[in-house]
């Protein structure tokens, strides 16, 4: 009797051990040479800051052994990283990180990869975007003030952001669409610095992500108008003027029809890496946003924290793909060729 | 004199003996990295990053800006030795400090380099503890008008001083502009001059155009010459240095003019680059040695490497104010800043005074430190250089090469740099002068967007270039310097021939 139980019970263990194994296989899958993580900007931008907070939050937290080198690849707009990307399809041990210009990129440029080139990990945060203007210089205190005066000097009014065809420009032109105005946009190379020619009183607005505008509104040099998010941020943090972000109206509330844009921070490999290895690293990606430095980064830079993976992830990203491809096409954005 | 108060709080948090061996060993590394082939200080304050992710916010400024401070010196190095600029604003170091160097003065033109640079710099400080509060709302009233206007006064004090014919000053601008404009387009979006090339696509990066000009093409140029270059001639004394230093003094007006000019560049967007261009032009035409410039002169050392660093330094507050990197080093250390948990700010200076003013108090006592130090290395430096050319030319050919890989790891850009020697070897040969080209791709793309921004702020009206009392002046005294060497030919020939023919003199041919 005894006997058979423990054949019984040893069947059922091989049983569960044979089903077991390709996951163990999987959990088990460790690095065991350095990784590169590869970002899709120069040193300084959104995206570097953001592979180093993950870079810092691995090291720091001991979840990884081997280690991390940050590997800048900005050419052709970042399109260099995903090219790079191409080139080493079945790499273990290249991580790439950007935003939504590895699927945007190829819309409108002509790139050396190709979106199917990519295996898409995971989304970790996302940064939202809100429209600034300077109450003291421009006498703009919401945004109505801001579409009134639109309206009533058609293509006067200006509104910064970073670089040309890119989000800031995107936000720029779904406002003139919703609202019916024109307004001229003017790029710089970065958003910190479209910030300071607002704060400054030398143009009327600008779009921006929180952070790049945070220290302009404690100084009282800027007010964010309205947040282009469905529902309100969430953080009741009092910044300036007894207002919290929490405070701050979704744009729908105050009279723009621009419902949700956001930018989302995204991790990829190459199309033919190992499965173990993406499960790995999605996995890892998963642990460090429970990390105390993601975290405050992710606070910092009053982000939408969603952790996005997996068949879910893949429907968003087609979703996205499907919004920018008609939102270009109507600013004439696209490729000739699409 | 409450700047005065904090500042003695931030010497309190600096001078640590933690934070002085911090200072030694970011110096040193920096050095080092000056140095090293095509390493550079961006790359190299990178690779120290992610070792500061444990440190505390201070002590991690402090080791990155000494790391800063040592490239900075180490690349001034490599532009007297070698000919090769380590950044964009040691190019200007290189007109005379490489003629000095070969004439084997070496070790008195490192240590002019050293010593000015380390004036520069504590005028630098000074200013910004003095005007720290100022400076901040100062910056504010800089929109794109104003930034074109403070670009082109950089190019006026150029072309206006300019060595050679007009026309090949011209001609010369002219291609580096051409140069600036390849790659991505800020105000359309759209890529320009990159012939369907995707290594093309960011643009020509100024290192490679550097390393091939003035490495490849000096390389040339003496072979060319018949293997002329004999360090062994070079005077290996000690003693040197100190009657270098005992010469200082006599270059006060360069020195002074020099960080006025830095220090001004460096509070407006014009940056170390530009202030070191400017500084060397407006040097030339004042300086009573002005006619000696370029062939090995010591006040043509002088007046850039003051201008460079005070502007670094003084570039460095509204850097923190605004939250705008002035370069790519300056964008590295910002995000470490913000990877430390602070956002760089008009409010930094509030909410954490300990930072800001134990950084300042560094920045005195980590230049400080490095002139020390580097004054140390020089005979080591000038030692390489009496080594004969068979040796050093090799040598100087491979930093060039892994010079040229290192900056974005393209084998493309090691052909783009042989084709730029080509360009300067031809350049000197046809005697075109190539420091107008520099400074054209340097602040050619920069000029250019402030300019085309501030078109379309305009809707394309011109007259916004003179509607604030700020801006007007500027263009003003662009104009001036530009229409200097007319208006002086006027009034030579106005005063008589003598002073028309010395007004003939003081334009080197």
């Amino acid at each position: 009797m005894a006997i058979r139980i423990s054949h019984a019970g040893a069947a059922a263990m091989a049983l569960t051990l044979g089903l077991a194994a390709p996951g163990a296989a999987l959990a088990e899958w460790q690095p065991e040479r350095p990784v590169e993580l590869v970002v899709s900007a120069g040193p300084g931008g959104g995206s570097d800051i953001f592979t180093r907070v993950v870079q810092a939050a691995l090291t720091k937290n001991g979840l990884v052994k081997t280690p991390l080198l940050v590997v800048n690849k900005p050419g052709g707009s970042g399109s260099e990283a995903f090219a790079y990307a191409k080139d080493n399809p079945d790499s273990a041990y290249k991580i790439y990180f950007g935003t939504q210009d590895a699927y945007v990129l190829p819309l409108t440029t002509k790139v050396n990869y190709a979106y199917s080139d990519l295996k898409p990990l995971a989304a970790m945060v996302s940064d939202v975007f809100i429209l600034w203007s300077n109450p003291k210089t421009s006498g703009i205190n919401t945004a109505k003030d801001f579409i009134d005066k639109a309206k009533a000097a058609p293509g006067k009014v200006r509104a910064a952001g970073a670089k040309a065809k890119d989000a800031d420009e995107t936000v720029v032109t779904l406002i003139e669409r919703a609202t019916g105005t024109d307004i001229a946009y003017i790029p710089y190379k970065s958003g910190s610095e479209a910030a300071i020619q607002v704060a400054g009183g030398h143009i009327e607005a600008n779009t921006n992500n929180p952070s790049e505008s945070l220290e302009q509104w404690k100084a009282g040099n800027q007010k964010p108008l309205c947040v282009f998010t469905s529902e309100r941020l969430a953080d009741k943090t009092v910044i300036a003027d007894g207002m919290s972000w929490a405070d701050i109206p979704t744009c729908v509330e105050a009279g723009i029809d621009v419902k949700n844009f956001l930018q989302p921070r995204t991790v990829w490999m190459g199309k033919d890496a190992p499965a173990e290895a993406t499960a790995y690293f999605t996995d890892l990606m998963k642990k460090v946003m429970e990390t105390p430095e993601f975290k405050e980064y992710a606070a910092r830079n009053v982000q939408i924290v969603k952790f996005q993976a997996g068949d879910e992830y893949k429907a968003f990203l087609d979703q996205q793909i499907a919004n920018y491809n008609e939102i270009y096409k109507a600013n004439g954005w696209l490729l000739p060729s699409q | 004199m409450g700047n005065f108060g904090q500042l003695m709080d931030g010497f309190a948090i600096a001078l640590t003996t933690q934070h002085v061996m911090i200072m030694v060993l970011g110096v040193l590394l920096g050095l080092v990295v000056g140095v090293l082939p095509g390493l550079g200080a961006p790359n190299g304050v990178s690779l120290l990053l992610p070792l500061t992710f444990t440190m505390d916010p201070i002590s991690a400024i402090i080791l990155l800006t000494s790391m800063y401070w040592g490239a900075l010196f180490g690349g001034s190095t490599t532009s007297i030795l070698f000919n090769i600029p380590g950044e964009p604003s040691s190019v200007a170091t290189t007109f005379d400090g490489h003629p000095m160097a070969k004439q084997g003065e070496a070790v008195r033109a490192l240590t002019l380099a050293f010593t000015s640079a380390g004036i520069g710099a504590l005028v630098g400080v000074l200013v910004i503890t003095l005007l720290s509060s100022w400076v901040a709302n100062f910056a504010l009233r800089f929109g794109s008008p104003e930034y074109f206007a403070v670009y082109f006064m950089a190019f006026a004090s150029f072309i206006g001083m300019a060595g050679s014919s007009p026309f090949k000053t011209l001609v010369s601008i002219m291609l580096g502009f051409a140069v600036a404009t390849v790659g991505m387009d800020t105000i359309s979006g759209e890529g320009r001059l990159t012939f369907g090339l995707g290594e093309l696509s960011n643009g020509i990066s100024f290192l490679i155009v550097v390393i091939g000009l003035f490495g490849i093409g000096e390389l040339l140029l003496t072979i060319d010459e018949g293997y002329k270059f004999e360090g062994v001639k070079a005077k290996l004394k000690l003693s040197t240095i100190f009657r270098t230093l005992a010469e200082m003094p006599r270059y006060w007006v360069t020195i002074v003019r020099s960080a006025l000019i830095g220090c001004w560049m460096g509070i407006t967007p014009g940056g170390p680059t530009a202030a070191s261009f400017m500084s060397y032009a407006l040097g030339r035409r004042f300086s009573r040695r002005g006619k000696y410039f370029g062939k090995g002169e010591p006040e043509g050392i002088v007046a850039p490497e003051t201008a460079d660093h005070s502007a670094g330094s003084c570039a460095l507050l509204p850097m923190l104010a605004l939250g705008v990197p002035g370069s790519a080093t300056a964008a590295v250390m910002m995000g470490g800043l913000m990877i430390w948990g602070l956002n760089p700010g008009p409010m930094l200076f509030s909410t954490r005074p300990d930072f800001v003013w134990g950084l300042i108090a560094s920045m005195y006592a980590g230049n400080l430190i490095a002139v020390v130090l580097v004054l140390a290395t020089v005979p080591l430096f000038a030692f390489i250089l009496r080594a004969p050319f068979t040796v050093v030319g090799p040598l100087i050919a491979i930093i060039c090469v892994i010079g040229a890989y290192t900056v974005a790891n393209h084998m493309f850009d090691i052909w783009l740099a042989l084709i730029f020697g080509i360009v300067g070897y031809a350049f000197k040969k046809l005697d075109y002068p190539l420091a107008p080209f520099v400074l054209a791709v340097v602040l050619g793309d920069k000029a250019e967007d402030a300019f085309r921004q501030s078109m379309l702020s305009s809707g394309g009206s011109l007259n916004i270039f003179f509607e604030t009392p700020l801006v007007a002046t500027m263009m003003a005294i662009g104009f001036l310097l530009l229409l200097l060497p007319f208006i002086g030919r006027l009034f030579g020939a106005l005063l008589g021939k003598g002073n028309a023919a010395e007004a003939r003199d003081g334009r080197p041919a």
